[in-house]
């Protein structure tokens, strides 16, 4: 079998929310009883606007790693992360449907650790023969004010499909290891993560608990540390990726560089949103070990193939680094994370319950942004109805599907409204136009003020439509965005 | 045309109604018009009961209304049709009298909007469906989209259309000024328009109506048994058009986002139905939506009578002034009553009607023969127009 039939990486893709906490602000907001945190303030760190999850982020990261490739070849949807929105839901099957991935899928949940990321896409490794299978890793970890952790996290996803034909990367081999080392954790119910001391998750946890997995690692793939090209060691403690890398023996340029400064540690996601990098970047032949850490180690060799240049993500994780936009407002980091109770005044308390029912019948329209085409005029609407809503021809039943989703389209109109209740004001909405024909009144998120403007290009993303925190329900649906250009 | 005649009709007084129930301002509306008809009560046959927001409102059907003025086993009917809901009210009382089903017929819009314990109108559930995907934006916000697309289409810089949407809301406040019945009776300058909060861009605090609590009604007959009571003056009703969305303009990629494809349609068959050539120079006075300012912006030339585009010039020359060529919400409109929705439609009526009976007081025009009233509900994307025409007995 040559390399290129091996099993191995076939694509990937990343997404980083675009608001970046600048950690100065956080700090200087904490300076009065903390000072000590300003030794944290440098950078930025991303995080999720309210109409953001692990799902929705992973979503579009496996978005951006599908690009404009065939989907069919997807059999199996393995989602990472310890922050999913839904114990019993499958938030896979949510991911799936929005992808518009084939019913027959075989999903999964991958919770747990911090180890989710990196086991989920050795699990797919070990099993997406013949067909292809798309492992998605996501994170939005809640963290306590003041804390540590509230500065070193940042929310992240990112995505790769695992499969055995035309692969960029052939998977050599791994090494797990198992062990019970509690440097935090967080429990049912619990929103913040409880945490030892970061001296001892460094001596005792990374730099014992990785070395040993990856020599198992060489001595099983007969590498030599030395051959290693590129070494992923996830991890936001300053000095421990060096320290583990001359434990190992690796050659001190090989060592990765993390993304801390631009987002921060993304957990379950964070070793794959460094390898989606270091792919980004491979030359043919470069061997790279991939690490993730929790509650033990998982060590992964993938080594990159001729194809590798010919794999290009939708946005890629540097344009997703590049689209952040600092935030000064801590108060704003707060409120849209659920730390901060705002008085939102009366139009707040108006809840939407969904109809579970409908929901249902209208699931795949909804969660795949699926319109109608009648096949006797060609009119493309949303959502799709009995009788066409073509002027002249109002023909009935005879609309077939219409994706949208990925679709172009335009700015017909908008406001920027201050008086409804919105957890992230201005509420943007207006009228879409897509180039198809359908026409969609929709909400705006992440808006680029500058950019909004009558027939200004969009495109759509998966977002949360409605949050009811009375019954811990979220209800998913497409927003537009308004982009640059054309894409 | 002329087939239904006004018999009478009232107006509570409409503001922030702190001390009423939707009952007292219904009875206020009710005692006012059936003295001016100078019927007895028992002698309506039929009723109608508009009234747009349920949760927070009088109940559903239409007992609220037999209830409060304890009408004795008529038929009566609720009718909701958002903010044309007052108009429908007083369509269904016309065509019943229209088609011989009855001799005498009520219509009464009410709407108790103070209740909610915020400004604005009440949030509400747009259809189980709809909540799947449909933004939940504002009144102001869905409106305001109207300026950007207007402004783009006929290439009016921003600063002008707002200079023209001020002068729309600083006209109302100076002829509200004039009107005990109104909810704000205060004059305020272009300066404090313009400089306003931003509610939903690019519609200031000014370029809103408000929200009040009213009511207001009228009881219709044929002109012939209006004689027969000895009335002398009849004010008849010319024409009432309404017009729904069937999705065109949201859903498909005919309309351009710029005017209100329901009012024109409603309008044109209004004026077909009055015999109305050119309105411009036919109509005494207008009573439209105003729900903001750049709505009866556009309604200008939704209703032909600026040309398309001209809006605004039209609007900064004072046509529209109480002085003006064609008066427009001589009576304070929307923006000085508020908008008690079911009660809206009628309230607007009952200005034409008084104007046409020379009964207006400091706001009366002179030689007012035929006055036109116009309302929308929904977004300009999606809506119900109504456009009601009433004049002179034979004007």
């Amino acid at each position: 079998m040559g390399m290129a039939d091996a099993v191995g990486i076939k694509a990937f893709g990343a997404y980083i929310p675009r608001m970046r906490l600048k950690r100065a602000a956080a700090a200087t907001a904490h300076g009065w009883a903390f000072p000590a945190l300003q030794g944290l303030a440098k950078g930025a760190r991303a995080f999720t606007d309210w109409d953001e999850d692990s799902i929705t982020m992973g979503v579009e990261a496996a978005r951006d790693a599908f690009a404009s490739r065939d989907r069919s070849q997807v059999d199996a949807l393995f989602l990472a992360s310890t922050t999913l929105p839904f114990i019993d839901r499958s938030n896979a099957g949510i991911a799936s449907l929005a992808l518009d991935l084939p019913q027959t899928l075989r999903t999964l949940d991958i919770t747990g650790s911090l180890r989710a990321g990196t086991s989920a896409m050795l699990t797919a490794l070990c099993t997406s023969k013949p067909r292809d299978t798309l492992v998605v890793a996501a994170e939005a970890r809640k963290t306590k004010p003041a804390s540590s952790q509230e500065l070193r996290y940042g929310d992240a996803a990112a995505a790769v499909i695992v499969g055995s034909k035309d692969v960029i990367a052939v998977f050599r081999g791994a090494a797990s290891l198992n062990a019970d080392f509690v440097d935090h954790y967080r429990a049912e119910g619990q929103k913040h993560d409880y945490v030892w001391e970061e001296r001892w998750a460094r001596d005792e946890g990374y730099l014992k608990l990785v070395p040993a997995t990856v020599r198992r690692l060489f001595a099983d793939t007969g590498l030599a540390a030395t051959e290693v090209d590129r070494l992923i060691v996830p991890v936001a403690l300053p000095g421990v990726a060096e320290g583990v890398s001359r434990a190992i023996g690796v050659r001190a340029e090989a060592l990765a560089p993390q993304l801390l400064d631009e987002c921060g540690d993304a957990g379950a996601a964070y070793p794959i949103l460094l390898l989606a990098r270091e792919l980004e970047r491979a030359r043919p032949g470069q061997k790279i070990v991939v690490v993730g850490v929790g509650n033990g180690c998982d060590a992964l060799l993938f080594e990159a193939t001729g194809h590798i240049g010919s794999c290009n993500p939708r946005r890629g994780v540097d344009r997703a680094i590049k689209r952040g936009v600092e935030i000064g407002d801590y108060l704003k980091f707060l409120a849209l994370r659920d730390e901060i109770e705002l008085d939102w005044g009366m139009r707040s308390e108006f809840t939407n319950k969904i109809a579970l029912t409908t929901e249902y019948r209208h699931s795949r329209e909804m969660l795949a942004f699926i319109g109608g085409r009648c096949t006797r005029t060609g009119t493309v609407q949303f959502p799709k109805s009995r009788v066409s809503v073509n002027p002249e021809v109002h023909a009935v039943d005879t609309q077939v599907d219409a994706p949208l989703a990925d679709a172009p389209a335009r700015v017909v109109s908008f406001t920027a409204d201050w008086l409804s209740y919105y957890p992230n004001p201005p509420f943007y909405f207006g009228l879409v136009q897509f180039e198809n024909g359908a026409r969609v009144s929709m909400e705006f998120t992440d808006v680029d003020r500058s950019l909004l403007r009558i027939g200004a290009p969009v495109s759509m993303v998966f977002r949360l439509k409605e949050l009811d925190r009375r019954r811990a329900y979220r209800h998913y649906f497409w927003k537009a965005t308004p982009v640059a250009s054309d894409q | 045309m002329d087939k239904v005649a006004i018999l009478g009709m009232g107006c509570s007084a409409f503001g922030e109604r702190w001390e009423a129930d939707a009952e007292d301002l219904m009875v206020e509306a009710f005692q006012e018009c059936l003295a001016d008809a100078g019927i007895e009560k028992d002698a309506i046959q039929a009723a109608w009961l508009g009234c747009a927001v349920d949760p927070i409102n009088v109940g559903n059907s239409a007992l609220p209304l037999a209830t409060a003025l304890r009408l004795q086993s008529i038929p009566v009917s609720r009718v909701e049709n958002m903010c044309a809901t007052g108009t429908e009210a007083l369509r269904g009382a016309a065509y019943a009298v229209a088609a011989g089903a009855c001799d005498i017929a009520l219509a009464l819009g009410v709407e108790k909007l103070k209740d909610t314990g915020y400004g604005g109108l009440p949030i509400r559930t747009k259809g189980l469906v709809n909540d799947l995907w449909m933004p939940y934006g504002s009144a102001p916000g869905t409106f305001a989209q109207l300026a950007e697309a207007y402004s783009a289409k006929h290439r009016v810089p921003m600063e002008d259309l707002k200079r023209a949407m001020a002068h729309v809301s600083w006209k109302s406040h100076e002829n509200g000024a004039r009107n005990p019945k109104a909810h704000i009776r205060k004059r305020v300058t272009i300066d404090q328009i313009l400089n306003a909060p931003m509610i939903s861009e690019p519609l200031g605090l000014f370029d809103c109506c408000g929200v009040s609590d009213g009511a207001a009604c009228a009881i219709v007959t044929t002109p012939e048994i209006a004689r027969s009571f000895g009335k002398q003056d009849l004010v008849t009703i010319k024409a009432l058009q309404i017009c729904a969305s069937n999705g065109i303009e949201s859903q498909s990629s005919s309309w351009d986002g710029t005017y209100l494809m329901n009012t024109r349609k409603a309008a044109a068959r209004a004026y077909q139905e009055a015999g109305i050539g050119k309105p411009r120079h036919e109509l005494s006075v207008m009573e439209v939506h105003d729900c903001f300012s750049v709505t009866e912006l556009v309604t200008m030339e939704d209703l032909f009578v600026s040309p398309e585009g001209g809006a605004t010039r039209d609007v900064l020359d004072g046509f529209f002034d109480a002085e003006g060529g064609l008066p427009c919400q001589i009576d304070g409109g929307l923006k000085c009553f508020g908008h008690p929705i079911g009660a809206s439609g009628l309230r607007m009526a009952y200005e034409v009607y008084l104007q046409v009976l020379g009964r207006a007081g400091e706001r009366q025009r002179k030689n007012v023969r035929v006055g036109l009233t116009h309302n929308l509900g929904g977004t300009p994307a999606h809506n119900v127009a109504a456009v009601g025409i009433f004049g002179r007995y034979g004007a």
